[in-house]
């Protein structure tokens, strides 16, 4: 069989397109996201705040949400410090003798809790009018796509400070705000993928097979533009989560009850230049391994995806 | 040769109507355009009055011709004819621009309802690349049991799964194949697998759009071999289009010669070969290449294929034709029958020349 080389370029080229539930395709893709050491720290990283976040009890030797469980004569210890009862601060306390480790345990669960929620709808709702407007066409298409240029044309950042300034403080709310910025990116892409999709000619069988508009769009035309909408999924996780510490840094957030890495940075903020640094500056840098742990599985993600690179 | 001309008719319709008793598809003046969406700008200068000029592609034009049951209708021409575009309109996958498409006598523009789904399943198609014609993220079992499950909804589970398998059986595919991805074939075991997937729904007439032209040759002979045998068994009709005159002649009973979207000449496989009318026929012909004389000098159609944007002003082979007359580059000629069941648009058969 000594096929030509073209055939043999396109079978390479569509097996790499091939879904993850072949077990080649999985293996050589997890092997390329293992091969790079920061990547591989990245995804244990991630997995060990997955887990604490779980499994909060067990880990955080105190509950920042109980008024009972720390004592505000406890406020500004460094790290390291003994309270009058014993207890160790690993990373110091707060303004409010809030154990530090704790309230970041408990922040970053709030902030994975802001990025996975608000990706997730963000995506579901993306993907639908992205789909649409592609499959449909015409003056659908033009009225959801001037949308999504709307949407696209205010800077984020405003667009939530605005929305949280009239509905409101609240973890829910600043999940509303982040999708109602976030969803036009993947409507926008969802649309080219599917668009580039729509005119295979699997597409035209299933018309032509007399399936529904519906069917088609969603058994067909979806599963297989889903890929790039998943790769950006992952780095807009970290982006939502980010936006989520701007904004509470900010005031607008999360309440002061339930805090956020954001938070906690804008609270250590006031006592930066009294010298408890600490307040501030490890939240900050639990926020920035947990983005950068996600920004860089993504980006490597997306290369194990791309067949022309990698 | 001269005899028979003298039959000639400008009405091109005439041929279709007495033959319309047993067609099973039936085209009429059957146009197709491609433009593309104004943009915005274009739009605001078309309020303003002065509308601008956006290019119209003429893929198809106006093309008469019958399909007639149980025949294998070879569609032959060079790449950008047209071929591919007139398939997808006799399958509905197209919609027309001009003209009409007739399902065993009804117009099917007009059809709605169990109608028209007798139609769309009736019509199936057979694609050119079996790379892209199959779903990626299906399993074979699941691209083939979908269209039962769709339109049989009387069928068990079991039933589909036994028409399943014997769609793959066939084929020519094993049953043990069912549970794998399209990836995992090869390209005339996909091609295979969308033979069957058209097959499922018991389609009366089968479009091919030059369904081995992305196959090895080595498997090519397998699926046309597959095709004859699938019609012998269950009595299909092919429109069966290519560009490789060997395929066309091994399969076809008539054949139809495109260029630039019209039909330039129709006629039984035998007698298209053996003496073909056209002066584009001929040197289609002149081009297949033989190995009994291997010293053989070709001689190329001069000229390229004229952008179907800008169409040449008369016959649309004018510019390259080797019998090119003045009267060639003014007025296009029409269809017109020279023999019984033969028909081609040329000025050299028009009934007042007398011929070369």
């Amino acid at each position: 069989m000594a096929a030509p080389n073209t055939r043999l370029d396109r079978d390479e080229i569509v097996a790499v397109r091939q879904p993850l539930t072949n077990t080649p395709q999985r293996r050589a893709m997890l092997g390329k996201l293992k091969r790079r050491p920061s990547v591989r720290n990245s995804l244990i990283a991630l997995l060990v705040i997955t887990l604490i976040g779980l499994c909060l009890p067990f880990f955080a030797q105190q509950d920042p949400y109980d008024l009972t469980s720390f004592s505000v004569m406890d406020n500004r210890m460094p790290p390291m410090s003994e309270s009058f009862d014993g207890m160790v601060f690993w990373l110091g306390t707060d303004g409010q003798g809030r154990d530090m480790l704790s309230a970041i345990l408990y922040g970053m669960r709030i902030s994975l809790l802001v990025g996975l929620v608000s990706t997730a709808l963000a995506l579901i709702i993306g993907v639908s009018v992205g789909l649409v407007a592609a499959v449909l066409g015409g003056r659908i298409e033009a009225l959801l796509m001037r949308l999504v240029d709307f949407v696209l044309g205010f800077p984020s950042i405003l667009v939530a400070l605005v929305l949280l300034a009239m509905i409101g403080r609240g973890v829910d709310k600043v999940i509303l705000a982040i999708v109602m910025v976030q969803w036009a990116n993947y409507a926008r892409i969802m649309r080219s993928s599917a668009l580039s999709e729509r005119r295979k000619e699997y597409v035209e069988a299933a018309h032509n097979l007399g399936y529904s508009t519906g069917r088609v769009m969603f058994r067909h035309v979806m599963p297989n533009s889903l890929s790039a909408v998943l790769v950006l999924a992952t780095v807009q996780i970290a982006s939502a989560i980010t936006l989520e510490a701007t904004l509470s840094f900010l005031g607008v957030g999360v309440p002061v009850t339930e805090p956020s890495l954001g938070l906690l940075v804008a609270n250590g903020f006031d006592y930066l230049m009294s010298g408890a640094y600490w307040i501030s500056f490890y939240p900050g840098i639990a926020l920035l391994i947990l983005i950068f742990s996600l920004n860089l599985v993504g980006d490597r993600l997306r290369t194990a995806l791309d067949p022309k690179r990698s | 040769m001269t005899e028979s001309s003298l039959i000639a008719a400008d009405r091109p319709a005439t041929e279709n109507a007495a033959e319309s008793a047993d067609a099973i598809l039936e085209m009429r003046n059957l146009s197709r355009v491609f433009t593309r969406q104004p943009v915005l700008a274009e739009t605001l200068l078309k309020l303003a009055g002065r509308a601008p000029d956006i290019p119209v592609l003429r893929a198809v034009r106006s093309v008469n011709l019958s399909v007639q049951r149980g025949e294998v209708l070879g569609l032959a021409g060079e790449s950008g004819c047209g071929k591919s575009t007139l398939g997808r309109m006799m399958t509905g996958i197209l919609p027309a621009s001009e003209g009409t498409v007739s399902y065993e006598g009804a117009d099917v523009a007009t059809l709605r309802g169990a109608a028209l789904k007798d139609f769309t399943l009736g019509v199936q198609m057979v694609f050119q690349d079996p790379y892209s014609s199959l779903n990626p993220r299906q399993r074979v079992a699941a691209i083939l049991a979908e269209p039962l499950t769709v339109h049989r909804p009387d069928l068990s589970r079991a039933q589909i799964n036994a028409r399943v398998d014997a769609a793959l059986e066939e084929v020519g595919l094993d049953v043990s194949y069912r549970d794998r991805f399209p990836h995992q074939f090869s390209g005339g075991q996909r091609q295979r697998i969308g033979i069957a997937r058209a097959l499922i729904v018991e389609p009366q007439f089968l479009v091919c759009d030059e369904p081995i032209a992305a196959l090895d040759v080595s498997i090519q002979a397998q699926v046309i071999n597959l095709f004859l045998e699938l019609r012998r068994k269950r009595n299909l009709t092919y429109l069966f289009v290519s560009h490789d005159l060997s395929v066309v002649r091994h399969m076809a009973d008539r054949v139809a010669i495109m260029y630039l979207g019209e039909i330039v000449e129709l006629a039984p496989t035998a007698e298209l070969f053996a003496d073909p009318k056209h002066p584009y026929t001929r040197t289609l012909l002149e081009q297949i290449p033989s190995v009994r004389n291997r010293k053989r000098s070709f001689s190329t159609v001069k000229g390229e294929l004229p952008s179907p944007l800008n169409p040449p002003s008369g016959c649309p082979f004018h510019p390259r034709c080797p019998a090119a007359m003045p009267q060639c580059s003014v007025d296009a000629p029409q269809l017109q029958q020279i023999a019984p069941g033969r028909t081609v648009s040329c000025h050299l058969y028009d009934k007042d020349k007398t011929l070369t």
